[in-house]
């Protein structure tokens, strides 16, 4: 069974391809993968008889529980003939349907199999989950399919229906399957059928959740306006929908779960209602219709009524006559949609007021039409009769719905007349309608279809031989399938219903006003699309009140949601305060004073560059505090960033007005400061409560221990970097990779691997007479901002620094320092290059893309822990190499120096990278604006230097 | 004089009142260098708060006291990331300021122009634009026409 999915998968594949070598044609050889389904059926009809089942399962999702469980007994093994079958032969119908002309040909065949193999994947699954991504799949295949013509608004209208009423039903109806399942423990069917199952309410919740995917699916009241809709799909995919696939996917839930679920609370009641006045609205409906394929889409619904209300019904002569009509409607509902399609395409239209004279001019047709016609109303000796008669013997002790069915099959029988008329008859007030030949490879199929139909009626006994298996699941009395009852009430009613429908049919003038007059209350489109409509508005209406689109807004409220509800949370609890203290030394206090009337200020600034210097001050001052609290590290680090931060900072705004602008602030001003306030003070209590809720010892007691005697290293904070807790700090190193790539990408208005100012366009070296040159790009800058001393200081300083920047590096393990000081470092001497000489000097100093030294660092340092894992270590677990070099003497290395080292290289290339950016490319885009004084080169033309 | 310990420290836990005070302040502002500025602060706070969670004490280098008196390593080697990663924010915040400017001449957070159209929909009691397609069911004979149903309901809500 799986080697059929494969190949309804490949085909759909090929598809394509194939249309596009051969136009239409192509649906022939496509139509062999339908087939192929058809044919592996027939081979296991013998099992199937002996009511054994075909079973295949291979895993899949072992962890959802999702194997792919394959399954095929009588009904199952039924519906792949339906699907199988009927497919194929539409395909082949499809092969003459369309022109080679038809857009989106190789789109639609594609999507006609893959629909088919899903459909076949449905019915042949025994895990209820798989079963259910079929259900869907034929959902989204049949979507594309009824949205054949996606340019004209009536086939997207129609699509989009089918696909949101048939996709909220399978939703509801997953959670139905997962109920059972986590109930049974198994998804598998076959497992939760024989085990016991849930009660009470849950069982009922279930079975409803269930019932509602299956009647959306097979457009039972009140889901059925979405089929008459979906009549915008091409004639052919009307054909497959109804007769075989997706319709009948929900009347085969139906009947795969009703041997187990006929009696658990609502399911009888629910589906035997909906069935039976479903009958009758699609039934009343059909007689009304005016365009033949509108006629038949009710005709369908009023059909699916029928069958869901029989395989409801949960009696073993109700099951039967529920799969021996499954198979007669489709057989006869398939030939009817062709013929359709044969009567549109020939006679140019199917409006029954346009159509006269048919019969005469197309006979051929005309025969097939009123076999297939004849098959729907019961007419004897076809299957359809055979069925109806069934379906009528099954309800005889049920008076009441066997009156309720009793009328829908008159209408069945008055709107099939209705049919052939509309189709074929003389109409005396209608000129004869011209009609094309028809060729004999478009009436093949639906002729193929209205025979067996013929045929299969007087062999009803041994058809219900294979069927009768399905009806043996239920209890009941025997049941078999005959053609023949002999003089019983079945064939009294049968004959009453014929007479009737022929009355109805009859009597078609006069009833025309009733027709018209009683119709459903509020129609099945009107009802969704007032829903739509709504849910439109309350999104709309729900969104306008939560998304203002307001930056300040949004930051405002979730400021006031951490103050009211931890806050709150906090005065509630009042936790008790342990160990606090004023201060550790009081220079705390002097620093904390500081920082405090910086950070007001800077608040109260006005011009960029005094809050951004106020902000620095508030950055040093937190670094004493850190040095005060006792973290020399953290000290040092602060440092260094605020300093790179108010270069950086300054190197932005340079380009920005001096002053912040004044907007409309000023009524929220005292807004924002009091949330502000309220937050500080809000955390200030936080932090104070966090701090002295301590219970256990810290987890770090034991890292001074671990850092010497698994780190090798004595500074505990570096360790704790590099090896102890190092996968934080490779996490760290690809946030900094990324935030490096986004300023880049953010600035560079070109690619920033495209052309960089290479060595030679950088600066021609021209010294002038007794000059000296202290920095190779320093000629490059505006005279006005050059500096003499600040270019000596530079030369002087500058690889000092980056050798200090290295001994930090390799010192940090047993004292302060490490890869982010060091980094940093380094890229603060490379950014002295670059204010004391411009672009070209910084691109004198490091000659390399910042790219180059990001991908380098996070390569290394991945490597570290990468061949700390091959050579047999966890992966970043450290090792001790001891040496001993001559001279020096002895000493060791510890490899996650060399993490240490990829931490390093990150560093200095996220500082060169925000350089390359902030700095060299806005200082040209400067350049290119025409702005030379506030660029730090300048054009050294007509310029005294 | 020095105390240290476990516990909060009451001029450390004024820093972080005063920090997340004007940082939140100043992120509440339209001009994205302010509201940098404001993350800046922000963060600052966040790392004392963070430090707050440990001890005070002596420097955690092994050798240089005793290990019983040491500040807790743990917050400090949090912390120490977090100020560079802060460092790669406001890179990153500034870099958008820049682009903001470059765009549209300052670098201010607008509102969100789509968000204001839902709200105007919402005023006129109105939906998103539908679906308009360009068919008529006339020049179709293979569509049912969904039309009367629409035209109905338009009539509903218009009158």
């Amino acid at each position: 069974m799986l080697v059929l999915l494969i190949l309804h998968l490949v085909a759909a594949l090929l598809a394509p391809l194939l249309v596009r070598w051969w136009g239409p044609r192509a649906c022939y050889p496509l139509a062999l993968a339908p087939a192929a389904a058809f044919g592996w059926a027939l081979t296991h009809a013998g099992t199937v008889r002996r009511g054994d089942p075909v079973v295949e399962a291979y895993p899949w999702i072992r962890q959802l529980d999702l194997d792919l469980a394959l399954r095929v007994t009588t009904l199952s093994w039924l519906m792949v003939l339906l699907v199988g079958g009927i497919g194929a032969v539409v395909l082949a119908y499809c092969a003459h349907y369309f022109t080679p002309a038809e857009p989106g040909l190789g789109r639609f065949a594609g999507v006609f199999v893959a629909f088919a193999g899903a459909m076949l994947g449905l019915v042949v699954a025994d895990n209820l989950l798989l079963l259910y991504v079929c259900w869907e799949l034929t959902t989204v295949f049949s979507y594309l399919l009824i949205g054949h013509h996606p340019e004209q608004r009536s086939s997207r209208w129609a699509a989009a229906q089918a696909l949101t009423v048939t996709t909220l039903g399978g939703l509801a109806m997953l959670i139905g399957f997962i109920l059972l399942g986590q109930h049974a423990g198994s998804y598998r069917w076959s497992v939760i059928a024989a085990g016991p199952l849930p009660g009470g309410s849950y069982l009922v919740a279930a079975v409803l959740l269930i019932l509602v995917g299956a009647l959306a699916k097979s457009a039972i009241l009140p889901f059925s306006s979405w089929l008459p809709a979906a009549m915008a799909a091409p004639t052919p995919v009307s054909a497959y929908l109804h007769a075989a696939a997706m319709v009948k996917a929900g009347v085969y839930l139906v009947g795969l779960l009703a041997p187990v679920l006929a009696d658990a609370g609502p399911w009888r009641p629910v589906t035997v209602l909906a069935g039976a006045a479903t009958m009758l609205a699609g039934g009343w409906a059909a007689l009304r219709q005016t365009d033949l394929k509108l006629l038949l889409a009710y005709g369908t619904v009023s059909q699916l009524g029928l069958l869901v209300a029989a395989t409801g019904a949960g009696t073993r002569n109700a099951a039967l006559a529920a799969v021996a009509l499954l198979l007669a409607h489709a057989l006869f509902k398939a030939a009817l949609f062709l013929v359709v399609g044969i009567v549109d395409h020939q006679a140019g239209t199917r409006e029954i007021g346009e159509l006269s004279g048919l019969r005469r001019r197309s006979p051929v047709v005309c025969v097939v039409a009123v076999l297939a016609a004849a098959s729907m109303a019961g007419v004897p000796p076809l299957f359809g009769f055979v069925a109806k008669d069934e379906v009528l013997h099954a309800f005889l002790d049920q008076p009441v719905l066997l009156a309720v069915l009793v009328a829908g099959t008159m209408l069945t029988v008055a709107y099939s007349a209705r049919f052939v008329w509309g189709a074929f008859a003389d109409k005396p007030a209608v000129a004869a309608t011209p009609v094309k030949p028809v060729p004999v490879a478009l009436l093949a199929p639906p002729a193929l279809l209205a025979l067996t139909g013929l045929l299969l009626g007087p062999l009803a006994a041994p058809v219900g031989d294979y069927l009768v298996p399905y009806a043996e699941l239920f209890v009941g009395g025997r049941a078999h399938l005959a053609f023949w009852h002999g003089f019983g009430p079945e064939l009294l009613l049968s004959a009453l219903v014929l007479t009737g429908g022929a009355l109805l049919f009859a009597l078609r003038g006069p009833l025309l006003p009733v027709l018209n007059r009683i119709r459903t209350p509020a129609p099945g489109t009107v009802v969704y699309e007032w829903l739509i409509h709504r849910f439109d508005r309350t999104a709309i209406e729900v969104t306008s009140v939560t998304q203002r689109g307001s930056l300040p807004q949004y930051l405002g409220i979730v400021l006031l949601v951490l103050v009211v509800v931890p806050g709150g949370a906090l005065l509630a609890a009042r936790p008790a305060l342990a160990g606090v203290r004023p201060w550790d030394t009081p220079l705390q206090l002097v620093v904390a004073l500081v920082l405090t009337v910086a950070a007001v200020l800077a608040v109260r600034a006005r011009r960029r560059l005094t809050a951004v210097l106020l902000v620095g001050v508030t950055g040093y001052s937190t670094a004493m505090l850190f040095i005060l609290y006792g973290a020399p590290d953290l000290a040092l680090t602060q440092f260094l960033v605020e300093t790179a931060t108010i270069a950086v900072y300054v190197l932005v705004v340079r380009r920005l007005a001096p002053r912040f602008s004044a907007r409309p602030l000023r009524r929220s001003r005292w807004v924002r400061r009091g949330i502000g306030v309220a937050t500080g003070v809000v955390m200030a209590g936080l932090a104070l409560a966090v701090a002295s809720s301590r219970t256990d010892p810290p987890v770090s007691a034991a890292f001074p221990d671990l850092a010497v005697r698994e780190g090798y290293g004595r500074n505990v904070v570096n360790v704790t970097l590099v090896d102890i807790r190092a996968w934080d700090t490779m996490g760290e190193l690809a946030v900094l990779v990324v935030a490096a790539t986004g300023v880049a990408s953010l600035v560079f208005e070109r690619s920033r691997t495209g052309p960089r100012p290479r060595r030679r366009e950088a600066a021609p070296p021209e010294t002038r007479e007794g000059q000296r040159l202290w920095l190779r790009g320093g000629p490059t800058l505006h005279a006005r901002h050059r500096s003499i001393v600040f270019e000596v200081v530079t030369r002087l300083l500058f690889h000092t620094i980056v050798l200090f920047s290295l001994f930090l590096l390799f010192s940090g393990h047993n004292a302060p320092g490490g890869g982010f000081v060091g980094g940093l470092v380094a890229g603060l001497a490379l950014a002295v290059r670059y204010l004391a000489g411009g672009r070209h000097e910084l691109q004198e100093a490091a000659p390399i893309g910042a790219g180059t030294v990001l991908g380098a660092g996070l390569a290394v340092s991945v490597g570290t822990g990468v061949i700390a894992m091959l050579a047999g270590h966890q992966v970043l677990e450290s090792s001790r190499i001891d040496l001993r070099l001559p001279g020096i003497g002895d000493f060791y290395l510890v490899t996650s120096l060399f993490f240490d080292v990829g931490v390093y290289l990150v560093v200095v290339g996220l500082v060169l990278d925000i350089l390359r950016s902030l700095g060299a490319e806005v200082d040209r885009q400067i350049e290119a604006a025409g702005e030379p004084d506030r660029a730090l080169a300048a054009d050294r033309e007509g310029e005294p230097t | 004089m020095r105390q240290a310990g476990s516990g909060p420290t009451l001029v450390m836990v004024l820093a972080v009142g005063v920090f997340f005070g004007t940082g939140v302040i100043l992120l509440l502002e339209r001009s994205l260098t302010r509201i940098l500025l404001g993350v800046i602060l922000l963060g600052n706070g966040v790392n004392l708060l963070i430090l707050l969670g440990g001890r005070s004490g002596g420097a955690p280098i092994v050798g240089t006291g005793p290990v019983a008196e040491m500040s807790d390593p743990l917050p400090e080697a949090m912390a120490l990331t977090s100020i560079v990663i802060t460092f790669g924010l406001t890179a990153l915040l500034l870099a958008i300021a820049y682009r903001s400017w470059s765009l549209t001449g300052n670098d201010e957070v607008q509102d969100d122009l789509e968000d204001r159209k839902i709200v105007e929909l919402a005023e006129r009691n109105e939906v998103a634009a539908t679906d308009v397609g360009g068919d008529d069911h006339a020049d179709d004979p293979e569509q049912v026409n969904p039309a009367p149903a629409l035209r109905r309901l338009r009539r509903r809500d218009g009158g």
